[in-house]
Order: structure tokens, then sequence, then C-alpha cells
């Protein structure tokens, strides 16, 4: 069934659509992530302009973002103080990366800036997971003979303006966190994204945050920072389409549902191990798109548009 | 209606005078309709087709040679465009070049009686824009070698299905009736299509005759891209909105299930 979307102009498969939106709810809802790194090159995939796609995805995201925190907070697996202050982190970091973004756009590189941005982070985060993660279940496999590593007291106990986060069981300075939130939210602006993928791996290995809080609090983040996006896409760029939008909300709030729910039943350090490969897939995609000789060297775009 | 028929009957004529001025042995004139002087973008919309058809209306015995020929020509609204060339640097594909494209039309399709180089010459052309090349304006273009870039926008747009020329598309019976069909892709802009008319003899233009598809979207189409447009705030809050209650629903709906 063909559907005209109002904005984006274009007739697109709803069928197509709504199983875009079932895949990427699911992997948010596994994950904890957003999905904003998969969406927007799903959807130009299916033939939606790429500035549509970036502010429609972000719209999506906010859905399932709220139907997976919902789900997470029936399992109390949400640290609410932890999310605050990472958010606080994000809206500077989300400023100064609409800063950085338009001082790229004006020296007309933000294309390669935006690609090299993904290839590097989704490519290294990808990497330390897969190893870190591969590392635990081979441990594991060998037998409990090995303690489980104690928690470390390294530099981020030492800071300043100590706050219990009850929730997560630290007591450390909210100067991490915030840093953490900071340069996510920096690379938010940049990519597009709702940065899950450097959330979650960061409130794990940095932070030391307790698996079982990690996705529900990195939703709740992303929530926020998407939520801001969509909005200021809106506003400025008028690029959100609100029929694309309402077709990936229905796929992506069911699979997010089913998403927690496979979530929950896999361990931890196998769900990890899943999402590097995701993240290392789409890397290894956008790596070849800028190695490989592309299939036409030219391509039109409306004017004044940087994506 | 009938004001938007008048002006679209007026103005291209008051328009084309100059410029087409045919040639007084020749008098032969152009009268030519739609199948629809609307069409209607509504969610189901996947294309249209629409018919031109029309007749010669002369005084004199029709003229043996050279032949008469017709043209006729659907374009859709002109676009800014800008063109980019990728090239390899430092081992990676990056955008390097880029050709600003002033006027492009988002859709463009000729269909002809015959080929075209039979039926229309290159002044006249010119003089007219007729086909796709001369359709594509693009002024300041400093680059070397900024031809290919156009090139590369008709090709690009000839695979999407946007860009058509369909040489020998039109029928001509008794050198007095024409038709034929143009099939406008799913992927429509919304705005005025000008269609024209051209009646040739020899490569040169004897009449012409210009009017406007209206093309529309309706309904909730309409209605979404209205607001989005007027009233982005509300817009953006309401895409937040439907959202966040998708979100509960599905969570609260997925409870209830399992419970």
């Amino acid at each position: 069934m063909q559907i005209y979307l109002p904005i984006a102009e274009v007739s697109v498969n709803a069928f197509l659509l709504l199983g875009l939106g079932g895949i990427v709810g699911l992997v948010s809802g596994m994950f904890g992530v957003g999905g904003g790194f998969l969406i927007t090159p799903l959807l130009f995939f299916a033939g939606v302009p790429p500035a549509i796609a970036v502010a429609t995805g972000a719209n999506q995201v906010v859905a399932s973002s709220v139907s997976g925190l919902l789900a997470h907070i029936r399992r109390k697996g949400v640290d609410f103080r932890m999310g605050w202050v990472l958010l606080a982190g994000g809206m500077t970091g989300s400023g100064l990366g609409i800063f950085l973004f338009n001082l790229l756009s004006r020296l007309g590189q933000i294309d390669l800036a935006v690609q090299l941005c993904y290839v590097v982070f989704l490519g290294s985060v990808g990497m330390l997971m897969f190893q870190e993660s591969l590392r635990a279940i081979l441990r594991q496999r060998k037998g409990p003979q090995q303690l489980p590593k104690r928690k470390q007291h390294g530099w981020v106990h030492r800071m300043p303006l100590k706050m219990r986060f009850r929730a997560s069981g630290l007591y450390i300075s909210v100067i991490p966190p915030f840093l953490v939130g900071l340069g996510v939210g920096v690379l938010a602006a940049i990519m597009g994204v709702g940065g899950g993928f450097v959330m979650v791996p960061a409130m794990i290995y940095l932070l030391g945050m307790p698996a079982k809080v990690v996705v529900g609090t990195s939703l709740f983040q992303i929530l926020f920072v998407s939520g801001f996006t969509t909005f200021m896409h809106a506003l400025t760029n008028q690029s959100v389409d609100m029929v694309l939008a309402l077709l990936l909300i229905v796929g992506g709030v069911i699979g997010a549902q089913i998403g927690t729910q496979v979530g929950a039943r896999l361990k931890a350090e196998q769900l990890r191990i899943l999402l590097a490969l995701l993240v290392l897939a789409v890397c290894g995609k956008l790596a070849l798109e800028l190695l490989l000789t592309p299939a036409d060297l030219y391509s039109v775009v409306p004017k004044g548009r940087a994506a | 209606m009938i004001r938007r028929l008048a002006r679209s009957l007026c103005l291209p004529l008051a328009l084309s005078v100059a410029p087409l001025a045919p040639a007084p042995l020749l008098a032969e004139e152009v009268v030519a309709g739609l199948s629809q002087n609307r069409i209607a973008i509504d969610t189901t919309f996947t294309g249209s087709e629409i018919l031109v058809f029309g007749a010669v209306k002369r005084e004199e015995p029709i003229a043996e040679a050279p032949p008469l020929q017709v043209i006729v020509t659907l374009e859709g609204p002109q676009e800014e465009l800008t063109v980019r060339r990728k090239s390899r640097v430092a081992g990676i594909w990056v955008n390097t070049d880029q050709v600003d494209v002033d006027h492009a039309p988002s859709y463009y399709a000729v269909a002809t009686t015959a080929p075209l180089r039979e039926v229309l010459t290159d002044t006249e052309d010119l003089r007219n824009s007729i086909t796709i090349n001369r359709a594509i304006r693009s002024v300041g273009a400093t680059i070397e070698g900024a031809p290919s870039f156009v090139q590369a926008l008709v090709r690009l747009r000839e695979d999407e299905g946007a860009y058509e020329l369909d040489e020998g598309a039109v029928e001509l019976a008794e050198d007095t009736l024409f038709r034929t069909r143009f099939r406008l892709p799913a992927n429509l802009r919304e705005g005025d299509y000008r269609a024209r008319i051209f009646l040739t003899r020899g490569g040169r233009i004897v009449d012409a005759h210009e009017t406007v598809v209206d093309v529309r979207k309706v309904g909730l189409e309409r209605w979404l891209f209205v607001l989005s447009r007027e009233q982005p705030a509300l817009y953006g809050l309401l895409a937040l909105m439907i959202a966040a209650l998708a979100g509960y629903a599905a969570s609260a709906g997925f409870a209830w299930l399992r419970r």
C-alpha cells in the first residue's frame, strides 16, 4: 500500500515504513539506544530525502523511548537523579554541538564531518564493547574461579561535588556524569542522533553503573534530547513529516515493547556483544561508502541544504 | 474557476505574442484541452495521468510541405538545486565540486510527433526553452565543465522518471487532431504545472498555446503541510505529543496484555 508523505513529498510503501519502525523499536527496547543511527540510513534507503529522514527519525525516537522508558520504570530500571545530571550535561553539549555544526557548515564540509564522526565513533565504541563483552563471556565459560571485579576507585571517585545515586548504588561526583552527558550532547547534535550508543558504554565503563539501570536511564536522557531535536527541526527547517513519523511510531512502539522483553531475558554480556556487532555493522557500511567508488559521482540536493 | 480559466488563457497568449509571432503565411492555430485542470494529491496518491488533446484551426486548405508537427511539454514548478560531484581525497570519496542550478523544473516531459531534430530548429528551441537541456538554467557556474553537471542532473532525473523525452508520443490525425498522454510520477511536487503545445513546420514554430494544471495537496496532506509552514512551533509540539501518546499507549497496552 503506497502512501504519499505530505512534507517529504514522496510516495512510499506503508508496510515498509511500519517494518522499519519495528526493527528500530526492537533495537531501541533491547539495548536502550534510541536507534537514530539506524533509522536515518534506513529511511534514506527507502527513498526519503536526508533532511526529512534526520528530523522525522528524531520524532520516532521520542515515541520509542517513551514506550521503552515506561517499561523500564515499571521494572525500577531508571536512575532519575543520574538521568537529570546527564540531561543537564546533554543540553549544554547540544548547544555547543549546534554551534560546531554551523561552523562546519560554513566551511562547507559538514557532510564529511558527519560521516567521519559516524565511522570513528561507531567504530571505536563498537570495538571496545565487542572486546570487553567477549572477554566477559569467556570468563564466565571458564567457571567461577575468578572473583567478579570489585568496583574500581580511580580518579572518578576523587572529584568534588559528590552525590549519592541510590538507584545505581553509586556515591560519586556529579562532574563525570555531567561530562559524559556533555560529550554525548555534542555528538548528538552533530550526528543527528540521540547518542545512546555512546551513552550506554560510557555509563557502564566510565561511571560504573550497574547494567540493570543503564538502559532505562539512557532512554530517559534520549527522550529529552530527541524531543528537543525534533522541535528544533520542526521550527527551523520544517522537515518533520508527521505521516511518516506516525507510521514509524506505530511500528516502533510495538517493536520497543518486544525488544524490552527480549532484552530482559538475555544476559548483560550477550546484550552488549549484540549491540557491539550492530554498531560495527553500521560503521562498516558507512566506511565502505567512503572508501568504495560510488555508483554515481554526482548527486542532486536542494540548494542551501547541508545534507 | 472562470477567472482562473481566463487567466490561464490570456496570460500565456499575451506573453507568447512577441517571441512566437506566427508566420503569416501559415495561419494555423492550436485549440487544445486537458483531461483535467487540477490534480489532487491525497494520502493514497500514486501518480496520475494527463491527456492533452486538441485540434489545428485553419481557414485555408492544409499545406502539403513542410509537414505539420506537434510538440507538447509539461513542466513542474521550478526549483533551485545544487549538483555535487565527488572525487577521491586521501583515499576517501568527498564532495569536492558543486554547481548551483538556478532554475530546474521538478518535472519535465516533452512529447513530439517525430524525432526532435526533425521537428524543431536549435534557434526556436533556444528562444522557447523547449528541450530538457534548455529548460534548465544555471548562470554563474564558474567551475570548469559545468555542462557535465547539468547533464548529470538530467540523467539522474531521467532515471527517476521526473524528466522524459518521448519522441513520437503525440498522435496526429489528418494534420488536424492530436493527442498525447503524460504519466505523472507518484513523487509529485505541488504547484502550477505548465502545459505548452507548439505547432511547427520545417522546424519553425507556427503557433503555440499554453495552459496550467493545478497540482494541489488536499485533505490531511494539505492541512499538515500548511500547519508545518505557518505554525511550525505548534506543529512541532503536536508531533511530540503524538509520539509521547503513542509510546504511552503501547506501553500501557502491553502491560495490560501481560496481566
